[in-house]
Formats: C-alpha cells, sequence, structure tokens
C-alpha cells in the first residue's frame, strides 16, 4: 500500500517536473551534465550502469533515483555524493570506493548542513564513512545497506555518521564493517529504528552528547565493543538487541554519565558483560533479560539512584558486580536463576532476600587473573559461606523481592 | 631342568637368599627342607617369577627365565596359603584358570574326583576352610598336567586321608618323569615320596644330597633320624 | 589379554559398590535436569560431579579394588601370563568400568538434555578424569603393601587436587597479584586435572566471561586449538604417567 501511494505521488511529481535520464544507452551519459541540466523540483533517473565522475556534488532540490542500482564509483579518490541543497531524495544507488582520507572524512553520501533530505534504499560498499548527515535537520536514512570490511579502527570511518543535527530518522538499516556502525554526536530529538548493526570494528553504535533520542527495536550484534551511549541526558532504549560482543572491554551496553533515561524491554545475550554503567543517574532498566552474559550488570560505584527492576537474569557467568562498597542503587522484583530461596506464603516472592554480588565476582574485580580458578570447588565453598555471612560484599547490595520464576519478556 | 645360579636376595636390608646354587633334573622328588624364615618360600617364589632376585640367575631349560613368562606354562604350583578372589565358587576359579591357561593339554582331572571337588563347585572361596582350599590349590597345580610341581607345605592341614590322595598322586607323576619340589615341615611324611633332599639355613643351602646318600653316611633309616644327626653332629 | 580383561571387567561389575555409584550418578543428573526448564543448573551439578565426586570414586573404588585383588593378582602370577599384561589387564578394566558408570550415570542424561559442545566437552572430560585417578589409584597402590596406608594415600592425593591445589594457586594469585604472573598461571594449572579439566569447560560453559575481560590469558592460550590440544595432552599424560611409573615398580615387585 505504501508503495502505491508513493508511485502514485511520484508520478503526480512527473506530471509537473521534468525528468531527465541518465544511462548508457541514453543521450545523456553524464550525471554531472545531468545535474547541471536539472532545475529545481526535477527528477534524474540513473539507469545501471558504472559511473565513474569523481565527486558527484546535487546542490539543487532534485529527486535523484537510480534505477537497477547503477554504480558510483569514487575510484578510492572522491568524496562520491555530495548533497547540498535541501530537499534532496536519493534513492536506489550503489556507491563505491569513496576516498580515504583522515582530515577531510571523505563519503559515500555527505549531506552538509541541509534539512528534509532523504537517503533511501541505497547500497554502499567499501566506503570511507557511509552515509555523513552534517548539521542536518529532518532528515531520512532508511533501508539502506552499508558495508565495508575495515579491520583496524584508524583505517575506516563510520557507517552512518550524525553530527550536531536534529530530528532526524535513522530506519531499518544494515551496517558492517565500519568503525562504528551508527554515530551520533550532538544530534537531538531524533530516532534510530529497526537497524541491524553487526561485525563493526568499534562500536555498533556511538551515541555522545546527544539528548532526547530513542532508539528502538535495533539489533547489534558482535561488534568489537558493542554499543556505547555517553554524557546524555534522556535517551531511551527500547526492545533492543545486544549480543554476542565479546572482548576485553566489549560490553553489550556501556553507560558512560547518562542520566534520567530508560531501558526497557532489551535483551542482553551472550556479551562479556551485558550492561557498563559508570556515572549513570536515575536510570530505569526494567523488563530486560540478561541471558548468558559473563557480567550481566557492572555497577560501578559512580552510579546512583538507579532502578533495575523486573528483569531476568538467565545464565550468566556473574550477574551483577561492582567495583565500590558503597550501594545507592536499587534492585526490586528481579528474577535470579542463581536463587536459592523459597517462597512458603507462595506469593511468587522469595522470602529471603538475594546478594546478586558474589564474592568470587569481587574477587575477580580486583584480580582477573583469579577467573582461573571459577567453579572450583574451593571457590563454591568460599561463596556459599559470603552468601550466609558476608563479610567482603557490601551487605546493602540486595534484591529484598526476587522473583520465584522468570518473568514472560 | 631348573638351574638356580648365584642367586641372591635381599629384603630391605634382610638378606633372604644368599650365594644359592642348585641343579634340579627331571624324574627326581626333591625336597626342600629347613628351618622357618630359612628362605625356602623365597627360593620357590622366585623360580616362579614372584620373587625377583638381586642377583643372579635362574635357568629353565637352559633357557634364563628373568622377565619370561612362557615357561610357567610347564610348572604347576600350590602355594603354601592359596589366596583367591573372596567372592569366586570354586567352580568358577577352575573355569577362570582354564581360561588364562588357554592350554590344549589334555586336562589332569583325578584330583577333582579324588577329593570330590564337584560337590563343592558352588561354594564361594571364603566360605572354604583352609584344608579344602589347599584341596582347590592343589588340584589346581596338577590340573594341567605340567613337567614340574612346585608344592609349597601340600600336606599342611590336609586331613590325614586328602594327605594320603595326594601323596599316591606325587608318586604317580613321578613315576611320569616329571620334576618335583616340594618343601615340608614334616619330615616324616617325605620318606617314600622323595629322591633328593636340600637343607637350607639361614639363606645358604647347606647340603644337598641324594635320599640314598644321606642315609648311608649317617646309617640311618629314617630321613628324619639321619637329619637330626646332620644337625648334631654340626654343633 | 582379553580374557583377563574380561574377567576383570565383569568382576567390577557385579560389584555392588559400581553400581551404587552409577545409580546415584543417574539420580542426580536427572533430577537436577529435570528440576529445572534451562539446563544450566543441570550442567553446573554435572560439574561438580565430575570435579568431586568422579575423581573420589574413582581413585578409592580402584585402590580398595586393587588391595582386594592381591589375591587374584598373586593366583595369576603364578600362571604363564605376563606381568604386564596382568597389570595393564586390571587397569583397562578398572578404567572400563569406572568409564561406563560414568557415561551411563552422567553422560546419557547429558547428552539428552545438553547435547551441545558443553555436553560433549563434560562427558569427555569425565571420562578422562576417571581414567586420571583411575591410574593415580595404580600409582598410590603400588607404594605400599598396606591396605591401610594405600587408601590414605589415595585420599590425600584426591584431597590435594580437588582442594589444596586451588587454595595454593589463590595464594598464589593473590601474593603475587602486582607482578605479571597470568601466564605462570596457566602453566601452573598443567600441574592439576582437576583444573585442566575444569578450564576446559568453563570455556564452554562461561564461554562470554572467559572470553572476554580476563580474556588474555584464556582466549591466546586455552581458547586456540593448539591450547585445546596441549590441555588434552596433558590429561593423558596425567593419565599415562601415574600408570607408567606403577607398572615399572609392578614389574619389579616382590609378592
Amino acid at each position: 500500500m505504501k508503495n502505491i501511494i508513493f508511485f502514485f505521488l511520484l508520478f503526480s511529481f512527473f506530471l509537473q517536473a521534468k525528468v531527465i535520464e541518465v544511462g548508457i544507452n541514453k543521450p545523456l551519459k553524464s550525471i554531472k551534465k545531468a545535474i547541471a541540466l536539472a532545475k529545481v523540483d526535477d527528477t534524474i533517473l540513473v539507469y545501471k550502469g558504472i559511473y565513474k565522475e569523481g565527486n558527484i556534488s546535487i546542490n539543487k532540490k532534485i529527486t535523484f533515483l537510480g534505477i537497477s542500482y547503477p554504480t558510483l564509483d569514487g575510484q578510492k579518490k572522491y568524496e562520491v555524493l555530495s548533497i547540498k541543497a535541501d530537499g534532496v531524495i536519493v534513492q536506489g544507488f550503489k556507491v563505491i570506493n569513496s576516498g580515504y582520507g583522515t582530515l577531510e572524512d571523505p563519503c559515500g553520501i555527505k549531506v552538509y548542513n541541509r534539512k528534509n533530505v532523504v537517503i533511501q534504499n541505497n547500497i554502499l560498499d567499501n566506503n570511507f564513512f557511509g552515509i555523513y548527515i552534517q548539521n542536518g535537520t529532518n532528515c531520512i536514512i532508511k533501508n539502506n545497506k552499508i558495508k565495508a570490511s575495515g579491520k583496524q579502527e584508524q583505517l575506516i570511518g563510520n557507517g552512518i555518521h550524525c553530527w550536531k543535527s536534529d530530528s532526524l530518522q535513522v530506519t531499518a538499516n544494515t551496517i558492517s564493517g565500519h568503525r562504528d556502525g551508527i554515530y551520533f554526536e550532538f544530534v537531538t530529538n531524533s530516532v534510530i529504528w529497526r537497524n541491524i548493526s553487526t561485525h563493526n570494528v568499534r562500536y555498533g553504535l556511538h551515541f555522545m552528547f546527544s539528548n532526547d533520542d530513542a532508539y528502538i527495536s535495533n539489533v547489534f550484534k558482535n561488534n568489537g565493543a558493542g554499543v556505547a551511549v555517553m554524557f546524555t541526558r534522556r535517551v531511551k532504549m527500547f526492545n533492543n538487541y545486544f549480543e554476542e560482543n565479546w572482548g576485553d572491554a566489549a560490553y553489550g551496553l556501556f553507560l558512560k554519565e547518562i542520566s534520567d533515561s530508560y531501558i526497557i524491554g532489551n535483551k542482553f545475550s551472550r556479551n562479556t558483560s551485558g550492561i557498563h554503567m559508570e556515572g549513570t543517574s536515575r536510570i530505569l532498566v526494567e523488563k530486560n533479560i540478561f541471558e548468558a552474559n559473563g557480567w550481566g550488570m557492572k555497577i560501578q560505584a559512580s552510579c546512583m539512584e538507579n532502578i533495575i527492576k523486573n528483569n531476568n537474569f538467565v545464565g550468566n557467568t556473574f550477574d551483577i558486580s561492582t567495583n565500590g562498597s558503597l550501594v545507592l542503587n536499587t534492585f526490586d522484583g528481579n528474577y535470579w536463576d542463581k536463587y536459592e530461596g523459597y517462597d512458603l506464603d507462595k506469593n511468587g516472592v522469595g522470602d529471603v532476600p538475594f546478594r546478586p554480588l558474589s564474592l568470587f565476582a569481587v574477587l575477580t574485580e580486583n584480580n582477573p587473573s583469579a577467573m582461573l580458578l571459577f567453579r572450583s570447588f574451593m571457590i563454591t565453598l568460599l561463596d556459599k559461606s559470603e552468601k550466609i555471612l558476608p563479610s567482603i560484599t557490601p551487605d546493602n547490595f540486595i534484591d529484598k523481592t526476587p522473583l520465584m520464576h522468570s518473568l514472560s519478556l | 631342568m631348573i638351574e638356580i645360579k648365584n642367586i641372591y636376595k635381599k629384603f630391605g636390608k634382610l638378606e633372604v637368599l644368599s650365594d644359592v646354587n642348585l641343579t634340579f633334573n627331571k624324574g627326581k622328588c626333591v625336597a626342600l627342607i629347613g628351618p622357618n624364615g630359612c628362605g625356602k618360600t623365597t627360593l620357590i617364589k622366585s623360580v616362579l617369577g614372584m620373587v625377583i632376585p638381586s642377583k643372579g640367575d635362574i635357568l629353565f631349560d637352559q633357557k634364563s627365565i628373568l622377565n619370561k613368562y612362557k615357561y610357567r606354562e610347564q610348572i604347576g604350583y600350590m602355594p603354601q596359603i592359596g589366596r583367591y578372589p573372596d567372592y569366586m565358587t570354586v567352580g568358577q576359579i577352575i573355569e577362570m584358570m582354564k581360561k588364562i591357561r588357554n592350554s590344549d593339554a589334555v586336562l589332569d582331572e583325578d584330583l577333582i574326583k579324588a577329593f570330590e571337588l564337584e560337590k563343592i563347585f558352588d561354594k564361594q572361596m571364603r566360605t572354604l576352610s583352609g584344608g579344602t582350599t589347599q584341596k582347590v590349590s592343589a588340584t589346581l597345580a596338577f590340573l594341567f598336567n605340567p613337567d614340574v610341581l612346585i608344592l609349597d607345605e601340600p600336606t599342611a592341614g590336609l586331613d590325614p586321608l586328602a594327605s594320603e590322595i595326594l601323596k599316591e598322586k606325587i608318586i604317580k607323576e613321578r613315576e611320569k618323569g616329571k620334576l618335583i619340589l616340594i618343601t615340608s615341615h614334616l619330615l616324616s611324611e617325605l620318606d617314600d615320596l622323595i629322591s633328593e633332599i636340600i637343607f637350607m639355613q639361614d639363606g645358604k643351602v647347606h647340603f644337598h644330597k641324594t635320599v640314598h646318600d644321606l642315609l648311608q653316611t649317617t646309617n640311618e633309616q629314617r630321613i628324619s633320624k639321619a637329619i637330626a644327626s646332620i644337625l648334631k653332629s654340626k654343633q | 589379554m582379553n580374557r583377563i580383561i574380561k574377567i576383570i571387567f565383569l568382576d567390577i561389575l557385579k560389584n555392588k559398590i559400581v553400581l551404587a555409584y552409577t545409580l546415584i550418578l543417574a539420580l542426580l543428573s536427572w533430577s537436577s535436569f529435570g528440576l529445572e526448564d534451562n539446563s544450566a543448573k543441570g550442567l553446573l551439578t554435572i560439574l561438580n560431579v565430575i570435579l568431586f565426586t568422579v575423581p573420589l570414586v574413582s581413585i578409592l573404588f580402584a585402590t580398595i579394588y586393587l588391595y582386594n585383588s592381591s589375591e587374584f593378582i598373586e593366583l595369576l602370577l603364578s600362571q604363564p601370563v605376563k606381568r604386564k599384561k596382568i597389570w595393564l589387564s586390571l587397569f583397562l578394566g578398572l578404567s572400563l568400568s569406572m568409564v561406563a558408570a560414568f557415561f551411563i550415570g552422567a553422560g546419557i542424561p547429558l547428552l539428552v538434555n545438553a547435547p551441545d559442545s558443553v555436553g560433549i566437552m563434560m562427558v569427555i572430560v569425565g571420562c578422562l578424569i576417571s581414567i586420571i585417578f583411575v591410574a593415580l589409584a595404580f600409582l598410590s597402590s603400588i607404594l605400599t603393601r598396606d591396605k591401610a596406608k594405600g587408601i590414605g594415600i589415595a585420599i590425600m592425593t584426591w584431597l590435594y587436587f580437588a582442594l589444596l591445589f586451588d587454595g595454593l594457586v589463590l595464594f598464589l594469585l593473590f601474593q603475587f597479584s602486582e607482578y605479571p604472573i597470568e601466564k605462570a598461571m596457566v602453566a601452573v594449572t598443567a600441574f592439576s586435572p582437576i583444573d585442566l579439566a575444569r578450564i576446559q569447560i568453563l570455556l564452554q560453559l562461561d564461554v562470554s566471561a572467559m572470553m572476554g575481560y580476563t580474556g588474555a590469558i584464556f582466549k591466546d592460550f586455552f581458547g586456540t586449538a593448539i591450547g585445546l590440544m596441549v590441555s588434552f595432552m596433558f590429561l593423558c599424560l596425567w593419565a599415562i604417567i601415574p600408570f607408567y611409573i606403577s607398572l615399572k615398580k609392578f614389574k619389579n615387585k616382590d609378592l
């Protein structure tokens, strides 16, 4: 239905505006010439073929359509497509081989200080940066497939890079092999929805100084260091998947200096650390699943007034770990599969509180090599005795209402 | 048939055998006698390979037995105190030995019949009396028709009837030309059995003589008397 | 040789202790898998069984069995059977029955409830641990003629590997935490079969934690194919060397 309306609109659009065709078998063979010929609101149709025209700059409001994915090749020298006008639509291109540079950040597609730009249904292969929105407003980046094969952080740019922008929609893109899959810096009031970001060298999503954003239903899997959200207020993280982010400093979700935010309904599965929190405050962590992680949550002593409730902690090596003895966070009504208490009044809530912090988690925090001894009989004994008589672990680190059965999330 | 050459054996500091040289030939019945702890059993166990000599060599049919095992096919051994797995029955033990030997030689089941062992085939070894256990041991020693029989105190613990049966069996086998080695305290038992006698003391061979020689030199009729007179003349 | 192994194997199978051991393992495994809907708790129970019960039962049972079969050994020795054969048959018979008990009791529930790399690794490691502690039993029983002393040595051996060794490692870890001792610690684990076994299982069971944070030492050694092979080689050595020493001693033993 959507498509029909879209084509109908497009069709009616054609009626009033000119259509310029570019292709090997067409009179016009150069995209650059077509753009020069076009007027505001015209449409340029580009047919299948390989176009090596250096940097293509769109400086008027046009619709730029590719038919059967014509290839725009930057030959590793140029920024392929520069958008320098409001309201440009770019759709259906295969953009490959942008130049490489550390000062200029050449891109597959870059938007310069514009509004209402739409970039959708493109394929971006092997570019330094994929799509770059610089100081954009109300732009849409949708359904693009962005791929690169970066090995080192320094030699590759980000998949979708947004800087100093507002009201962006980043939807349903797949990004892999870049430095950061999606990068947000000083971006406000925006939404990141249904993207799949995998196998990026550094972060699946890198998010800084970007207040009032939401990211919903994305998949972040197997990235070098997971997802980092830093120095931000009022961010909403709903229903995302954070999976298989393994490494020395890899986290499903890394939170640093975050406040007044919501982490609800996410699934953290098979990460070295599900969530790592540093200096966060007033965050609600609710109805998430922490499953088969090395550490479910690492809550550093600098965190306060966070509420962790109604989550499932299942099959994690350690559910919670911390580096200090000060506890200013609340645990309430979570399901812990390590809970061994009983429920005499059958109200579904355990009658004895649960201490999610194990002695051994504290030991390994101080001395990571101690991991060598994990699950040895000796350690099990120590852990059990600590659970009964806490001496090293803070005694107010406690869930007073642990659930007997896992929540169906 | 069996040659023992300069055998020494020490258990820790205790010297049990010291420079023992002996030769045993076919068709002979040799008695090994001496006081307790003189090294009789150790000597026998050395021949069987159960005790490994500290020094010296033992030849069986001109071949050294050290680190060999095949030669034991030609030996039947009856231990002083037979020790068997507690929970096996007499029948199982005999069956197991047949399996282990796996020999196609004709089995000599004379003693099974003579001792009427069939009646106790389903009894567990731990329920047997010392004498009955000895009967089983004797039976096993003769069962595979070996060329050499080594019997450690064969008649100890046997009732007179069984003891007589065993003696007859020994004589019968000697007639067949087998080598028979017996240790015993009861010198009186040996009279009509043996042809040679070895007296051991403190791990050394005191003398090795034929019975005929022994009786002649001492002018005695019975072996026990002859030994006694030798011991007396020594002192 | 086969005849003797068969005799020993059948004799052990008749033993009520092995039967009880198998039953207890089975009961423990099935019930711990049945209690929870995920297999994690069952796996942990069996892990503890592998690290604790299997070594204890293997070493104790084998030691006691060896002392109790001294008559049998003596009987065999007077027969035309090689000493090596007798000892090897005893070892194979005992290993086989311990492995069979573990496999039937814990292996089958493992493979049914957790038919993945964790389950398979646990079965392999459990069988290896059974064999290793049977081999250690051979060593402890050849060291002394005295049954009580031999059993004492067996229990001490078990206690050392199951508990004291880890305590020692923990002590070293914290005593020398200022120094770069990770690599040395990896080498130290080779001195305990239980630790080697445990780490191999951990790598499958707690893969997220093992491959991450403390990763360096694990990933760079145990996590690699070479590390896996070296670990298994060491586990095999733990079975072969004690048995080989005991065989050497048995060959020269006076009975």
